[in-house]
């Protein structure tokens, strides 16, 4: 195939650009429910010069594994169904040809940055059970990167690795998946380089927005993420123009730092103070799964010379809490481990229960591991304490009433066990009739939780809205 | 007589008078070979008991524990000597300890003792001729009237007692077989066309239930799968197989989908005497969900099932099974410093039951003391 250099004349550009017209409108007919196409028709000229001068460098890429298509039908304005796989003749037979195959291949993908930037849906696996039919619901084993073509002209390698590590669970728990996306995004930060005519802070937002995209297919992105991102995104707009790029990376770059450390760093250790006010001599206090910031408080309490013993909960599949339990007992602090389902036979030696959050809804919710509200309730059957540990930067604007409309889904494989040799699930997606449900988020109501713990002080759930507000303040 | 070095040989089967072998139905084997074999009977009965108690249930049913029991007791009836009635009900409660003590957990096989010490009870007022409301009375009325309770000592000798015994206790050995069927066949009263229904682990008596009424009714079943014997796994392949539809969760998931429960139905270990349930664990977490939704809480449990205890024996209410199924041994370091808990059995109060649906029809919690007072002899209640 001829390479035809880098700038398209004019007269291609226009041809181009009816071609894409008359593509779209044979595609329109075949199915009614592709509009990307013509938002990002009315995208601004260049970024849609710019776009179709990447999408040619793609063709030429993958050129080698299309396949070309009968040189049929004439390309004029009748408008027969255009089979997607035919392609139409020019009078050059060369790269022209493979925009349109390849734009077909584009437009299976359905938001509009994926539109111009590849990235590839992950497949659904397995029978949804019918509730939760309107999330996504993955396998681990299925590779999330094949269909990634060139991986390195569009998604910041740095953003790819982390992209496996959270569908891998490699990266898991709320601070840790912000801290690790901060740190990608600082990266990404320092290997950009402002192209000429752009402007760095309307252009690095642009750019930010398929590297999201992408996580959030590789796993739903946290409201701890979605906080961290919008700090990220009014940082970078807020730069001045005159702003040197050096400058402003190194500017942005501190922000970074800035929020990390006061957020999550100084806010646990704020949050641990005033926990240990909460734990005194003599307590026996119940954990679930693997918190980092209820560990990281117990801890503390513990080398401040508070004598307690903990009882950590933990539950299939995910057994979170055995990671709690080797960091408690690594210091020392003697432990108890049972399983979510004794939790009713336990609870009457408890005095207290620390659960740690992933989202704090503006109604009062509390969002978590899935099974914190089932503590929750039965602590409130027994009449014990249940006191939640938050970051501000985890409050969200979200309102959920059930643990149904926003979810998670995990991959459901993750539910068959082997005992005794048997597994009695092995097949399960021969079975017409049966799923498997892995949720991993659930919400607990505010009359469950006695009080919150955050940087900002101890707030019953009702107030967080309150904060909300001000925080908004705060940050005009 | 040769029955003397038997005797010896099987203390527990002590039974002294001689006058025993006029009493003793036509047809039996003498000698000490007939003996033996029941011993061994018993003895085989009671290490599959003590076998059974691992945790993932008995090696049987409790339905087929209590038909085991029952037909060893007619056994012991039928083959051992005895005179009057008060010889064999000793006889049994002998046994019957012996029986309990094996697997304290498995209470059917009291309660089957409890019935049969009854059932020998009523017959021997039967053929005394007195009624048997009058001897059980226990209002306080009667007891201040009647000077205390009437002094029985059940030494009177009646030749068909021992008939009459067998034959009760064959009724009760018909009525077990077919308590499921029972249970199930009310199955359509209480489920509705597109429901949702929670169950958790594994209940031959749910299964049946929810099979008979898939045949009539499309519904929705999600089964808890109540770890760490995830016996709900079991359940659920065996209710898709059947054509209902079944989804798996976890137990930590289990509040998070009560809201979109209709009904919980759920089967337990034992009934006990106040009305609560010792259940499988998880099934008190399940139950205070269901309460918090206000979903209806139904319990299918047999006749049998019920026993005279109540939850205040703090120390003999639970068992617990090895923590290797909560945290393996290959956690290795932590292990050692760490202590592992993994009962099995839940109380649950009976404030959070709606219905318990049995063989001989549906009741609410509180009627259940009721029935006790039909099924066993306030004397008997301690073996």
């Amino acid at each position: 195939m001829q390479i035809e250099g880098k700038e398209l004349t004019k007269e291609e550009k226009q041809r181009l650009r009816k071609e894409k017209k008359q593509q779209k409108k044979g595609k329109e007919k075949k199915d009614a429910s592709l509009p990307q196409v013509s938002v990002a028709e009315t995208a601004a000229p260049a970024s849609q010069l710019k776009a179709e001068r990447r999408a040619r460098q793609e063709a030429e890429r993958t050129s080698k594994q299309s396949k070309k298509g009968d040189t049929g039908q004439p390309a004029t304005t009748s408008k027969p169904k255009i089979p997607p796989n035919e392609l139409q003749p020019g009078t050059q037979n060369t790269w022209s040809d493979h925009p349109h195959h390849m734009l077909y291949l584009i437009k299976q993908w359905l938001s509009p940055e994926i539109f111009f930037f590849q990235i590839p849906r992950r497949l659904d696996y397995g029978y949804k059970v019918s509730l939760f039919s309107h999330l996504l619901q993955y396998s681990r084993k299925a590779p999330l990167t094949q269909q990634l073509s060139i991986p390195s002209a569009v998604i910041h390698p740095a953003i790819v690795r982390l992209g496996l590590q959270y569908s891998q669970g490699i990266v898991a728990g709320s601070n840790a998946r912000s801290i690790a996306l901060l740190h990608a995004f600082k990266q990404v930060i320092s290997d950009y380089t402002t192209p000429s005519n752009e402007e760095l802070s309307r252009d690095l937002v642009n750019k930010l927005k398929p590297y999201i995209s992408f996580l959030n297919q590789c796993r739903p992105l946290s409201a701890s993420m979605g906080n961290a991102i919008k700090y990220i995104k009014k940082e970078i707009s807020n730069i001045p123009s005159q702003f040197k790029e050096d400058d402003a990376k190194k500017k942005l770059l501190n922000c970074i730092e800035c929020f990390i450390e006061e957020k999550i760093v100084l806010a646990a250790k704020a949050i641990a103070k005033s926990s240990i006010e909460k734990i005194n001599d003599g307590d026996v206090i119940l954990v679930y799964g693997c918190s980092s910031l209820v560990n990281h408080i117990l801890c503390e309490a513990f080398e401040k010379g508070r004598k307690f013993r903990v009882i950590v909960v933990d539950s299939r599949p995910r057994l979170e809490g055995r990671e709690a339990l080797r960091r408690l007992v690594q210091k020392g602090i003697s432990c108890t481990y049972v399983l979510i389902s004794a939790v009713s036979y336990i609870l009457p030696e408890v005095s207290k229960v620390f659960l740690g959050a992933h989202a704090l809804l503006a109604n009062g919710y509390v969002m978590s591991r899935v099974g914190t509200s089932q503590i929750a309730l039965v602590a409130k059957a027994f009449n014990v304490p249940v006191l939640v540990c938050c970051e501000t930067y985890k409050f969200c604007e979200r309102v959920q009433t059930d643990s149904f409309v926003s979810n998670e889904l995990d991959d459901p494989d993750d539910l068959i066990v082997t005992r005794k040799g048997e597994t009695q699930l092995k097949d399960w997606q021969q079975v017409p009739r049966l799923g498997l449900l892995n949720l991993v988020y659930d919400v607990t109501p505010p009359d469950f939780v006695d009080l919150v713990i955050t940087d900002l002080g101890m707030i019953p759930c009702t107030s967080v809205p309150v904060v909300l507000r001000v925080k908004n303040v705060d940050l005009l | 007589h040769k029955i003397t070095s038997s005797c010896k040989h099987e203390a527990t089967l002590s039974s002294t008078n001689q006058k025993a072998a006029c009493s003793r139905s036509p047809g039996t084997m003498p000698g000490p070979y007939r003996e033996t074999d029941l011993t061994e009977k018993v003895e085989a009965f009671l290490s599959d008991l003590k076998r059974g108690g691992s945790g993932t249930g008995p090696l049987r049913g409790s339905a087929e524990t209590a038909r085991e029991t029952t037909a060893l007791l007619r056994r012991i009836t039928a083959q051992v000597r005895w005179s009057s009635a008060g010889d064999l009900m000793e006889v049994i409660r002998k046994e019957g300890r012996r029986m309990s003590a094996a697997q304290p957990s498995e209470t059917t096989v009291g309660n089957m003792i409890r019935r049969v010490l009854k059932i020998i009870r009523e017959e021997y007022a039967r053929s005394r001729g007195s009624s048997e409301e009058a001897d059980q009375q226990e209002s306080l009325h009667k007891l201040l009237t009647s000077g205390g309770l009437s002094e029985e000592n059940f030494r009177q000798y009646f030749t068909a007692l021992k008939a009459n015994v067998i034959e009760a206790i064959n009724e009760l050995l018909t009525e077990l077989e077919g308590t499921t069927d029972n249970i199930a066949m009310q199955a359509l009263e209480h489920i509705h066309s597109n429901e949702v229904i929670m169950t958790i682990g594994r209940s031959r008596t749910v299964e049946a239930f929810l099979k008979d009424a898939a045949r009539k009714r499309k519904f929705h079943v999600i089964v808890a799968e109540c770890a760490p014997f995830c016996q709900g796994h079991e359940m659920a392949t065996s209710l898709s197989k059947d054509g209902i539809e079944t989804t798996v969760i976890t137990d930590a998931a289990i509040f998070a989908v009560m809201s979109r429960v209709n009904k919980v139905i759920i089967g337990t270990q034992t009934v006990l005497a106040n009305g609560g349930l010792r259940a499988v664990n998880g099934t008190h977490t399940l139950a205070l969900a269901a309460k918090h939704h206000s979903t209806p809480l139904i319990v299918c449990a047999p006749m049998f099932k019920l026993s005279p205890q109540f939850p205040n024996e703090e120390d003999t209410f639970h068992k617990f099974v090895s923590p290797h199924e909560v945290l393996p041994f290959t956690e290795g370091e932590i292990l050692s410093k760490v202590n592992v808990h993994c009962p099995v059995f839940d109380y649950v109060p009976p404030e959070l039951i709606t219905l318990f649906i049995s063989n001989i029809g549906g009741h609410a919690p509180s009627y259940i003391y009721r029935l006790m007072s039909e099924l066993y002899h306030p004397e008997d209640h301690e073996l």
